[in-house]
């Protein structure tokens, strides 16, 4: 396990850096030196350093704290011990204050050495099987691509699983961003039409025309421009699958073209005569209330309980934050190599900062912020400073503010939204809404509201 | 023939210097040879620590390379230290061609304990073996029993044997293949 970890010796005085390096070299460490707090950071840039010995007064313009300093910006897991020949309590606290793991006063004694290195390697080692488990521990939650261990989420896969084989259609509904359609794609490649084709249609994408010819396809010289005949994505879906996205937003001329497909499993091509026969499992979804659309008469009756034969809800991120942590890791681990960064991990503070927010855009603005992350990242650990982006406001300007509106009913809600957000931690609460503990349990009693 | 060279700094007893000639030979097969003393270190004295440099003796060490020598290890009463280090047993280079062992801290009348000559000698060739096993690239066993387990107290020398474990005879073995292919052929014959 020793020679895995990389140690770095910077004294500008050359004995005490080779036999310090020498010594622990013996102890089968990879050791290299730097002659300057200068060249040190240079060496820091390109290689990881589990530990870093350094001295405390170097010449040269950089001292050790300094450097220590420039070096833990880079490579902020470091493990750094200062040494010094003239130890005085201001320097001690001084260094450590700026994040050194020990300070030690030369010369010491060979135990204490050989203790303080192998401790803080185990430490390392720890930290390393920890993000192995990690990983695996996602890998056990993986279903499909989709990661969670929610229990709704669970529900849903077995769901999956159960209806995958089946011909029945399915309305899968859920917020933007949700994982929508690869619920849908989950469906088709779990069952026995897995290797038959797999076409998704965004239904909000075109005009009510295109639509049409794109779904069933048209024949020549039926409109302007159609110049050869061409089959439409039921056609093409032949046999599999055909997954129509944002299907609230379908016109009403389609809704009843859509219908006479899904009663007669047949079709005829725009502009065409033949009757085509189809063999097409329909998987629908949208972010719109469904319900509500049919109750206000835009959407038919007839056709939501054709497609809404098996219904899948899917949560909100805001109500599985339990995932954020698995997604969080699955997402570096796949798109820090992508973006040809080195980051492996997320500190305990970033990963705070994503669990208090809202995440309006769910699952994808999720996987958006974190890219976004380690794009700017400058260590292998995303702190919260790289989710400086994320700003609690653009989550208050969706709050919607009904114009007719007590002052007190406003605060209400508020109130109550925040606490439901938080799961009734008070002290969360009370730092989002911008007010001390006292305040919101006065409001609380006031309003006479229930913590959660 | 090519030989491991036992350098002894000053008066070392022929108590010491044969045990650990047999040792040696027996542990690393290879031809030893003892050197006339070299005069006390003073070269190597800080006069702050009261303390001889390993490093400086290391070097002056090297020095004395030539071609006949495999190995070399200056053997010294004097107690040595590294600039970071309250003290050290010895001093080896990690696959380097100089070694020295101080038997200073070896002895029991150091630690205020009655002397036990038997005891000091067997700790004399652990420290031999194991700076000698460095430089032929062997690094801390973690088999307590190793003569390569790191021994930072005198309780630690005491623990491990004078031999090498089976693990790390099987690297020396490798090493000394690939630095000197013709050593067991030289056994041999």
């Amino acid at each position: 396990m020793r020679t895995h970890w990389n140690i770095m010796v910077v004294d500008d005085e050359e004995v005490m850096r080779e036999s310090l390096a020498a010594w622990l070299r013996e102890d089968g460490y990879n050791v290299e030196t730097a002659v300057s707090g200068k060249d040190a950071i240079e060496k820091s840039r390109t290689k990881e350093y589990a530990i870093y010995f350094i001295d405390l007064k170097m010449p040269g313009g950089v001292d050790g704290i300094e450097t220590m300093m420039e070096i833990k910006r880079i490579q902020s897991e470091a493990s750094i011990i200062i040494v010094t020949a003239y130890a005085t309590v201001d320097t001690a606290i001084t260094a450590m204050k700026e994040g050194a793991q020990e300070y030690i006063v030369k010369p010491c004694n060979p135990e204490e050495i050989s203790i303080l290195v192998s401790r803080i390697i185990k430490i390392k080692n720890l930290q390393r099987e920890n993000i192995i488990l990690r990983k695996k521990l996602t890998r056990q939650y993986v279903f499909c691509d989709i990661i969670s261990k929610n229990s709704k989420m669970i529900d849903i896969f077995n769901l999956v699983k159960e209806i995958a084989s089946l011909k029945s259609t399915v309305l899968i509904q859920g917020e933007s961003g949700t994982g929508k359609e690869l619920i849908a794609r989950a469906i088709h490649f779990s069952g026995d039409r897995a290797n038959k084709p797999f076409i998704g249609v965004s239904c909000a994408a075109l005009t009510e025309s295109l639509l049409e010819s794109e779904l069933f396809g048209h024949e020549k010289g039926s409109f302007t421009g159609a110049s050869a005949q061409k089959k439409g994505k039921f056609e093409l879906a032949n046999g599999g699958t055909i997954f129509l996205d944002e299907i609230g937003d379908i016109s009403g001329k389609l809704q009843l073209n859509l219908l006479r497909v899904l009663q007669e499993k047949n079709f005829y091509r725009v502009g065409g005569t033949e009757q085509i026969h189809i063999d097409v499992r329909v998987i629908a979804a949208t972010n719109k209330n469904l319900t509500e659309a049919v109750k206000d008469g835009i959407f038919r009756d007839d056709l939501f309980y054709r497609l809404n034969v098996i219904n899948i809800q899917l949560p909100p991120l805001r109500d599985r934050r339990e995932d954020i942590p698995l997604l969080v890791n699955n997402f570096i681990e796949h798109l820090a190599p992508e973006l040809g960064k080195d980051v492996t991990d997320i500190s305990e503070g970033a990963l705070k900062v994503l669990l208090n927010h809202n995440w309006p855009g769910n699952v994808r603005e999720l996987e958006n912020a974190v890219e976004r992350a380690i794009v700017t990242c400058k260590a292998k650990i995303l702190t919260d400073d790289d989710f400086g982006f994320i700003n609690h406001r653009s989550e208050q300007k969706q709050f919607p503010i009904p114009s007719n509106i007590t002052l007190e009913e406003l605060e209400n809600r508020a109130i109550t939204s925040t606490l439901q957000s938080t799961h009734g931690n008070i002290k969360e609460a009370a730092t989002i809404l911008g007010v001390d503990r006292s305040t919101l349990y006065d409001r609380i009693k006031k309003y006479n509201l229930p913590r959660n | 023939m090519k030989s491991l060279v036992l350098a002894p700094f000053g008066n070392i007893d022929e108590d010491v210097m044969k045990p650990l000639e047999i040792g040696l030979w027996q542990i690393f097969g290879f031809d030893i040879q003892r050197i006339p003393a070299f005069p006390e270190p003073m070269f190597a004295y800080d006069s702050q620590r009261k303390q001889f440099s390993s490093v400086l003796i290391l070097r002056d060490l090297m020095k004395k390379q030539t071609n006949d020598i495999i190995r070399i290890l200056g053997i010294t009463s004097c107690d040595l230290f590294i600039p970071m280090l309250s003290f050290v047993f010895g001093h080896a280079q990690l696959n380097g061609s100089a070694a020295v062992v101080s038997l200073a801290r070896l002895q029991q009348e150091f630690y205020h304990l009655p002397k036990n000559n038997e005891l000091f000698l067997s700790r004399c060739l652990k420290e031999a073996v194991h700076e000698v096993g460095h430089t032929f690239g062997l690094i801390h066993c973690s088999n307590t029993t190793c003569a390569m387990s790191l021994s930072n107290a005198i309780q630690l020398v005491d623990a491990k044997s004078e031999e090498l474990c089976s693990n790390c005879s099987i690297i020396l073995e490798e090493n000394v293949k690939q630095l000197f292919p013709l050593h067991g052929m030289e056994n041999k014959t």
